[in-house]
């Protein structure tokens, strides 16, 4: 089976995130990119279906040209097939996504692509949505979230975790279906992979773009989030002060909560 | 804006889920901005949904009481064959046919894993943009609405104008204390204490492609301390060296009657499973205590943690970003910290 899997560029961020001083992005400049990590599953699992059953994976991602690498990437990690929506460098929303996407499934030749897979929602926009517009302007059934995927001749059926319940769909193919982290352990690329990546065609097909409804403004980060812990002490030293906190905080067995004004002799109710 | 403001409600067994409650208080601020909309609550059901009382499913009991607190004007039960499960496109297309026949102004919905999904599908039915993982939302004039959302799953905000006749919102059911809209208190609906809004009933039109995805929910999963739900959560990071080195973390989380957590780099390593993620691509939790043990804390893990109540940070390196995001630390080294942690529990509870 020919699988699309489509993938978002977005920064690489560690512990802390910066906005540029016109408020406008993120700040890269310290850091690299990669795919959102719901996507890097959903390449894994394209690969291990193609594996099992034949076929082939085609990456597509939309971006900038630098976006390439991370079609890379992807095909290091045994994906097929790289595309690039390559565009000016301006964020593209999800209807205008959305819209190059289905676009590209009819450029892309002949082949239907019987399933396409998405991320859930990408790390950085956190849309949620672009899968699902791409299954309607294709007209083809979508779900979303999921953790499990089997295939089964015809269709596929596909779970996912909400509120502590499992919860089934059955779905006929051409599909399209978006997945969260956890549905694979995706691999690391190996170096026979690595090599075919950096030499591997990647096909650039240049979408319009169109306004999407929701105009962004600008960027920060919250203000709550910048604050110093108070030290309680160096290594097992600290145990005593830590006990006091948990105490205060009210998590401590009822009978090991150290008893106020005892001096924290520990006395037991 | 004259027509109402509808906001899904989803229900769990003691009544509307709390990201629906969110929903419903941005929904409310919302329509009392918008010029006193009316504000409609909409819940799914079987044919005959909106007449039983007192029985389970109980679309028409639980919902409204706990609705009319939030300043509901009317609940609308969209029924029909094949609305008894969840059915997210047929979900959307009552919507759609509900937006048309009210002229609604907005649909709020919790950004859960159903919300975003109806929402999504909304968004694709009816051509409008949407905007996901609200914090605030207030109209700027005709058909165009001033808002604020999260990215990076609430570690950076977005201001946005959103335009559109209609306004379809998720919203965010962890923002930060101080980033929330809190519901308006002081509503004239919700000042009339025990009154219950009206029910009226609404029948959509749905085709046999409507209906062909839909979930068939399986029993339960084992009771126990849930991650999402856990009053304590234990976190360890790539601090704790390997996988034998939980078995220190989940003996002190046993003590304290919660569970264990881990950082990404734990899961990607095999070291825990998936299930056990707290952070953006895994659950977010909001316990009494986090006590986070070596966790460098980077932003994807600390966005699972936004409103967990107090933060205890136990690493080696006083420079972690953890610490800046901590009420407390400890500096050293874990293996060290956590056995003397529970030795002291455990000597307080023998004494």
């Amino acid at each position: 089976m020919d699988i699309l899997v489509c993938v978002k560029r977005v920064p690489m961020v560690g512990g802390k995130v910066v906005v540029t001083a016109d408020g406008q992005e993120v700040d890269t400049r310290m850091s690299g990119f990669t795919v959102s990590p719901h996507e890097e599953c959903a390449v894994e699992e394209a690969v291990r279906i193609t594996e099992r059953s034949g076929g082939s994976v085609t990456v597509l991602t939309l971006g900038p040209p630098e976006a390439a690498d991370q079609v890379r990437e992807m095909l290091a990690l045994g994906a097929h097939r790289g595309v690039l929506l390559e565009t000016d460098g301006r964020e593209w929303g999800p209807v205008a996504t959305s819209a190059a996407i289905a676009w590209a499934v009819g450029e892309l030749g002949p082949t239907p692509f019987p399933l396409i897979l998405f991320g859930n929602e990408a790390a950085d926009t956190g849309g949620y949505q672009v899968g699902i517009r791409v299954a309607h302007a294709l007209g083809r059934p979508c779900v979303t979230g999921i953790k499990r995927l089997e295939l089964t001749g015809e269709g596929l059926r596909a779970g996912r975790e909400y509120r502590g319940a499992q919860e089934e769909f059955e779905v006929a193919m051409p599909a399209v279906v978006s997945v969260k982290e956890g549905i694979n352990l995706p691999r690391y690329p190996s170096l026979p992979g690595r090599l075919r990546a950096k030499r591997a065609q990647i096909t650039v097909l240049r979408p319009q773009w169109q306004a999407d409804g929701l105009r962004k403004v600008g960027l920060r980060v919250p203000a709550s989030s910048a604050t110093r812990a108070q030290v309680l002490g160096q290594g097992a030293d600290a145990v005593p002060e830590l006990m006091r906190v948990l105490g205060e905080i009210g998590v401590l067995p009822s009978v090991a909560r150290p008893r106020a004004g005892t001096g924290g002799d520990g006395a037991a109710a | 804006m004259s027509g109402p403001v509808l906001c899904l409600l989803e229900r769990d067994g003691e009544g509307v889920a709390a990201g629906s409650l969110r929903a419903l208080g941005l929904a409310r601020s919302l329509a009392d901005a918008a010029g006193g909309s009316q504000l409609t609550a909409v819940v799914f059901g079987p044919p005959g949904a909106e007449h039983v009382v007192g029985a389970e499913p109980v679309v028409a009991d639980t919902v409204p009481a706990d609705a009319a607190a939030a300043g509901v004007s009317d609940v609308c039960v969209v029924s029909g064959e094949g609305l008894s499960g969840y059915a997210p496109l047929a979900w959307a297309r009552g919507l759609e046919q509900l937006i048309a026949a009210e002229q609604a102004c907005a649909v709020v919905a919790a950004a859960t894993d159903h919300g975003s999904e109806v929402i999504a599908h909304l968004g694709a039915l009816t051509g409008l943009p949407v905007a996901a993982n609200c914090i605030a939302v207030s109209p700027a004039g005709a058909d165009s609405w001033q808002l604020v959302r999260q990215r990076w799953a609430g570690s950076v905000l977005e201001d946005a104008v959103l335009d559109a006749p209609c306004a379809l919102l998720t919203v965010a059911t962890d923002a930060l204390p101080g980033d929330a809209v809190a519901p308006e208190s002081g509503s004239p609906a919700a000042s009339d204490g025990a009154s219950r809004p009206p029910v009226r009933m609404f029948g959509p039109v749905l085709d046999d492609a409507d209906l062909q995805v839909c979930a068939t929910e399986s029993a339960e999963q084992s009771a126990g301390v849930s991650l999402a739900t856990a009053r304590v959560v234990v976190g360890g990071g790539r601090g704790v060296g390997g996988p034998e080195g939980f078995a220190a973390l989940e003996e002190l989380a046993g003590l304290l009657g919660g569970v264990v957590g881990v950082s990404r780099v734990v899961t990607s390593q095999g070291w825990r499973p998936h299930r056990q993620q707290v952070g953006q691509t895994g659950t977010k939790i909001s316990p009494e205590l986090y006590l986070a043990c070596g966790i460098s804390g980077a932003i994807q893990h600390m966005a699972g943690c936004l409103t967990a109540k107090h933060i205890v940070a136990v690493n080696t390196d006083p420079d972690a970003p953890i610490i800046s995001r901590a009420e407390y630390a400890v500096i050293g080294d874990l293996n060290e910290v956590i056995p003397a942690l529970v030795a002291a529990i455990r000597a307080a509870g023998d004494s």
